[in-house]
């Protein structure tokens, strides 16, 4: 895997340019430089601008200076007391049981044999395979409202319920399905990079550490495990913060409906589609697209922090390692800043 | 204790001490996979045991019946489904290509090149993995009406080409090839073209199977193309024509249906990940963002 590709080459900091090569780098990288700023880039600029004016898509968009974001703020009601308390409810119960149980279950995972690991994780990476509208699908049936919705109808079996629960469309029960559906997609990518992750730590690590009295798999976890493998966690993360945003659309896919009954499972998504491609409000749609960009940005520094794998935050002791008791950290960078954590932790 | 004992991550055996780990994995496997189950039972179901009271999980006499009508249901509008179906892989087909060949051209130049602002650019990339598409579906959808694009076949494929996580990944794998190797391509007289081709590509398969599989999955399950860019029922996707007849379809043959075509999203996505699972596990190690 990585070892064979790496081959105990270390990379050279220079790399060969020449004229003929800048003209060529250009043009290799334009496409893509080209699509990037087209459909992210210009996107997210857009939006700032827009939120700005006043824009009902067909006129002019005139300026308004800071007029949509007081009116998000101060006059509308249903975004402050129904939307943002979602969102933020949302996304910190979904994004970090989301990460976490990814990280759980890589872990189990690592612990048994190559080929029950492969079926036990194809299994359960299966719901991102999924996607949108087959999940809907799924998951309205099953809680759907009348007696022939699976919940309904087991729970009502059993004696539990005496009639059927309208589940969607409940204020009460909305929410909670919201994230239990979101979570149970969202062991996607972030998931594959933590358990590989795992898979890759030098095992020569765990070797040294167990030479320097280390007992159990817990330890193994905190003092090796973990600190290893500090890149993927973060690659994880980012993961399920994108999967935490982009399921804004849910609460309206499960329910039917935008607005979500009562706003009950409103997010700022469903918003921003209320009013722009409801409304036309597109000018306060942009400013609430803005919001909502600066919130995953936000979050994401957060997740930076406390993952604290920014180097220019938190700079690694000097290598002092021993090269006779784990000669295989020359190999390269990364693992040899792993080392330094493993060790400089006993 | 403090002995050491061979290492306890990845082992190669089948061990008794391994149980408690299946007693914690497999409980959650089946968790993941009820809702698949019921896709896959649901879809197989005659109409009279869809119509059965109390619901059964288990599908007893499999029929294609569902299919069937799902595609019978379908020709009854102006466009047949087959053409929303042929509409969908030429899209994904597409897609795959363009956003694999833009991610290996910039990842090359992005991980071998020396240029200004080139930490920079990675920089941005990287922030653009956070990028959430539909938090600007907005300012997306004014572009696309300024470039023209609406109501055009390339306005499914375009916005979706230029993936950040495809550039990510394939940069951080495209800086494990050895300088060396690009080198000696040069001295045989390469071009940058011929370095691709016959060093990068071949050193990089497992990343690039693992874009080819993340753009197919976008491509293939997107419907914000369809249903915000194209008014022109004949180039909307398969995705979207499903999503557009199963949603308020919940009791009885309806169910049926949903669950058929539900499964027609869900299959190419499984199978083709099957199939490319070790490389994709290969590329996520080095996936870590630094």
């Amino acid at each position: 895997m990585k070892k064979k590709l790496v081959g105990g080459y270390k990379p050279q900091k220079k790399s060969t340019t020449s004229v003929q090569g800048n003209k060529w780098s250009l043009l290799l990288m334009a496409p893509y430089l080209i699509g990037f700023f087209l459909f992210i880039i210009l996107p997210v600029l857009v939006a700032i601008v827009l939120s700005f004016t006043n824009f009902d898509s067909i006129t002019r968009p005139d300026f308004v200076f800071f007029n949509n974001y007081t009116y998000m703020f101060t006059e509308d009601t249903v975004f402050m007391q129904k939307v943002l308390p979602n969102t933020i409810l949302f996304a910190a119960i979904v994004g970090p049981t989301s990460f976490i149980l990814s990280f759980l279950l890589a872990w189990l995972l690592a612990q048994v044999p190559k080929l029950p690991r492969t079926i036990l994780a194809l299994l359960i990476y299966s719901p991102s395979l999924v996607g949108g509208i087959a999940m809907q699908v799924v998951w309205v049936v099953i809680f759907n409202g009348d007696a022939n919705g699976y919940l309904n109808s087991f729970l009502l079996n059993s004696g539990l319920i005496e009639e059927p629960i309208q589940w969607l469309q409940s204020t009460k029960h909305l929410f909670p399905i919201m994230c239990l559906v979101t979570i149970w997609g969202s062991s996607g990518v972030g998931f594959l990079s933590m358990l590989s992750g795992i898979l890759n730590v030098d095992s020569q690590l765990y070797e040294a550490a167990y030479i320097d009295g280390m007992k159990n798999r817990f330890q193994e976890l905190i003092h090796v495990t973990i600190p290893s493998m500090k890149p993927q966690l973060l690659f994880g993360a980012v993961m399920a913060i994108v999967n935490t945003f982009q399921a804004g659309a849910i609460g309206v896919q499960l329910s039917g409906s935008n607005p979500t009954p009562d706003y009950s499972g409103q997010l700022i998504v469903n918003h921003i589609e209320d009013y722009g491609f409801i409304k036309y409000e597109m000018g306060y749609a942009s400013a609430l697209s803005f919001v909502l960009l600066l919130f995953i940005y936000i979050t994401s520094k957060i997740v930076n922090r406390i993952l604290g794998t920014d180097e220019r935050k938190k700079k690694l002791p000097p290598k002092d390692i021993d090269e006779n008791i784990l000669p295989s950290m020359k190999l390269n960078k990364e693992e040899e800043d792993s080392a330094n954590v493993a060790v400089s932790r006993q | 204790m403090s002995r050491y004992q061979g290492n306890k991550v990845n082992p190669s055996h089948l061990a008794l001490s391994q149980i408690k780990f299946y007693l914690l994995l497999l409980p959650m496997a089946i968790f993941m996979m009820l809702p698949i189950i019921y896709i896959f039972t649901t879809a197989f179901k005659p109409a009279d045991e869809l119509f059965k009271f109390p619901p059964a999980f288990l599908v007893v006499n499999p029929t294609f019946e569902n299919f069937k009508m799902l595609f019978e249901r379908m020709a009854t509008t102006a466009v047949p489904a087959s053409r929303y179906l042929f509409n969908s892989i030429l899209v994904a087909v597409l897609t795959v290509l363009l956003s694999v060949v833009l991610a290996v051209t910039a990842g090359y130049i992005l991980s071998k090149k020396e240029f200004r602002g080139k930490k920079l650019l990675f920089e941005i990339n990287t922030l653009a993995l956070m990028f959430v598409p539909i938090a600007v579906s907005i300012p997306r959808f004014i572009i696309i009406v300024n470039l023209g694009l609406t109501d055009q076949f390339i306005a499914n494929i375009m916005p979706i080409i230029a993936m950040p996580v495809g550039l990510f990944l394939i940069k951080q794998n495209i800086d494990q090839v050895p300088d060396s190797l690009i080198e000696a391509c040069y001295m045989d007289g390469g071009h940058e073209l011929d370095i691709i081709f016959r060093v990068i590509i071949p050193m990089t398969k497992p990343a690039i199977a693992t874009i080819a599989i993340l753009s197919f999955q976008s491509a293939w399950g997107n419907i914000e193309a369809s249903s915000l860019y194209i008014n022109n029922e004949s180039l909307k996707t398969f995705a979207y024509y499903i999503s557009s007849f199963t949603s308020g379809n919940t009791g009885g043959i309806g169910q049926g249906l949903a669950a058929a075509s539900a499964l027609i999203m869900f299959l190419p996505n499984f199978i083709i990940f099957i199939f490319m699972q070790s490389k994709v596990m290969d590329t996520m190690a080095n996936s870590g963002i630094k």
